[in-house]
């Protein structure tokens, strides 16, 4: 691999021989398994960054006939399609991940959340998912996927919120703790996991924690599946080794013209071309589930800032009042601003409130709008206010 | 013609008469008749013995379980940030052109509704609407005058 500063893995979409991993992984302990990707340093790559050893060994611990392994397909994030591109391309190795992972914590029922956007893809999925059944069995293993569809709510990607909606009910999220891995789909202990996750669990089944862990960084292990949008001319979904810079990032995928990066999508953070060099993509930096998008110097960042705020104000489940105010606040108030209706100062008073919404809301969906909010205002405030 | 007939009582018949059979039961009268009406709605609650404000409750939160009237084709145009960079609003005034109604309105043949979602996850290959719920992408207007003319043959 060259060291060009972007180091390109094929990892996700490698082609493996599906049966002889499962095979493999079902001949391990369950505490075997939980312990090589603990090792692995596997952290979530929906974007809440869990580590994943510890999500199935919490999972694992709880003494439960019945438990649960949730595949969380309802990306929703902006900026973020990896997991339909992963759907579509692999769907036996999330099947398989799941499997995997049915094995470490103890489940047998696995329910993909697929969300509403993508039910195009159902039929194709349906006969992928019959030939999976098929192949687990002949390796003598009993382990039953199940598919149940969102319909439109981006609350739905938080994982209680999601089982809400498989019960039958409003997607709205429930108070913490309890935690999924205690009382999660049906009360029942659970393991939820992104569709990449589970891939790359599996994947790290087949070549070992080790081969893992020389990719990335102490925070960030290994690589991730990007999804690049915006203004570049090359967008697309990329494999990428964890613990790039932005700079380097922009490099490689902007147009020369790049002010802004905007890691983690709606709910993620805004790099400014002057902090580029110093930002690194990851755990110790900026985290994101995937979402990259890329905005050059035509671009208004309050049309950025306004568009991210319409979008929660929309998707707020309305439950908390933190959350549903407080979308519709700052809203209302970057408008105020820009049409000189509040004081330049009104940005301050909202900035606490984005403060207030992190500490005070109930679900990551309410705490995570001061990110884009504050990162965008910090460092961008003249472009709002004129 | 919205006719819910047997198809409660099939659906219920189908995905079992609890509570977790509630969405795949909305879904699929979605599907068939783009929309749930009320009659539709106490028929579901009927048939799972719950009342009719959970039904009701339960579907409006949900963005594609509508409670109002929708046309055969439900054409949804992404709003969010890379589908409004990359020219959203020539592709909703296209529609709205050709379809002679705003977004939020519905034909009056009951044909089209034009709406606005947020992402649908198309964002590499923006502007991206869900005309029912295929997606079509990379629109340009003559592009997506060509897809409103094939459904308005349909």
């Amino acid at each position: 691999m060259e060291n060009t500063g972007l180091n390109k893995v094929d990892l996700i979409f490698e082609k493996i021989d599906n049966k002889e991993v499962l095979a493999k992984a079902f001949k391990m302990t369950k505490e075997e398994i939980i312990k090589e990707v603990l090792d692995s340093g596997l952290k979530g790559r929906g974007g809440a960054g869990f580590p994943t050893g510890m999500k199935w060994k919490f999972t694992s611990e709880e003494k439960s006939p019945e438990k649960y392994i949730v595949c969380n397909a309802d990306e929703g994030e902006p900026g973020t399609f990896k997991d339909r591109e992963i759907l579509d391309r692999v769907s036996n190795k999330v099947h398989g991940g799941m499997a995997i992972a049915g094995k470490a914590i103890g489940a047998k029922k696995g329910v993909v959340y697929l969300r509403g956007e993508y039910r195009y893809m159902l039929p194709k999925l349906m006969i992928e998912l019959t030939s999976f059944h098929k192949m687990i069995k002949e390796i003598g293993y009993d382990f039953n996927i199940e598919y149940r569809m969102g319909s439109g709510a981006y609350i739905c990607g938080e994982e209680s919120a999601l089982f809400e909606s498989i019960e039958g009910k409003r997607g709205e999220p429930r108070n913490k703790p309890p935690y999924p891995t205690v009382s999660g789909l049906f009360e029942k202990p659970t393991s939820i996991n992104n569709v990449e996750t589970l891939v790359t669990a599996m994947m790290i089944v087949k070549h070992g924690a080790k081969n893992f862990i020389q990719y990335g960084t102490k925070d960030s292990r290994g690589s991730k599946v990007f999804s690049v949008s915006g203004d570049t001319p090359t967008p697309g979904i990329f494999e990428l080794e964890l613990g790039m810079t932005v700079l380097q990032f922009v490099d490689e995928f902007g147009d020369g013209d790049t002010k802004a990066v905007q890691v983690g999508g709606a709910s993620g953070f805004c790099v400014p071309r002057k902090k580029f060099a110093e930002t690194i993509i990851g755990f110790e930096g900026v985290p994101t589930g995937g979402s990259m998008k890329l905005f050059n110097s035509s671009r208004s960042m309050y049309n950025v800032l306004h568009n991210y705020l319409d979008f929660f104000t929309e998707e707020s489940c309305g439950q908390c009042t933190p959350c549903r105010v407080g979308c519709q606040q700052l809203l209302k108030g970057v408008e105020k601003v820009k049409k000189g209706e509040a004081k330049s100062t009104y940005l301050n008073e909202l900035m606490k409130l984005a403060d207030s919404m992190k500490i005070a809301a109930k679900c990551g969906l309410g705490q995570s709008v001061g990110n884009a909010f504050k990162s965008i205002v910090g460092n961008f405030k003249e472009e709002i206010i004129y | 013609m919205y006719q819910v007939g047997n198809l409660v009582k099939e659906l219920s018949d189908k995905h079992g008469r609890v509570r977790e059979s509630l969405m795949p039961i909305l879904q699929e009268i979605v599907q068939k008749h783009n929309y749930l009406n009320d009659e539709a709605m106490v028929e579901v609650a009927r048939e799972l013995d719950i009342s009719a404000a959970e039904v009701y409750g339960t579907a409006s939160f949900y963005t594609f379980l509508d409670t109002q009237v929708k046309g055969k084709y439900v054409i949804r145009v992404c709003k969010t940030i890379t589908c409004s960079m990359k020219g959203k609003s020539d592709i909703i005034h296209t529609i709205e052109d050709m379809l002679k109604i705003r977004v939020g309105e519905t034909t009056t043949d009951k044909q089209f509704s034009l709406i606005e979602t947020n992402c649908i996850g198309w964002c590499h290959k923006a502007p991206a609407i869900l005309i029912n719920e295929l997606p079509y992408t990379e629109l340009t207007p003559e592009k997506v005058s060509e897809i409103i003319k094939d459904y308005m043959q349909k």
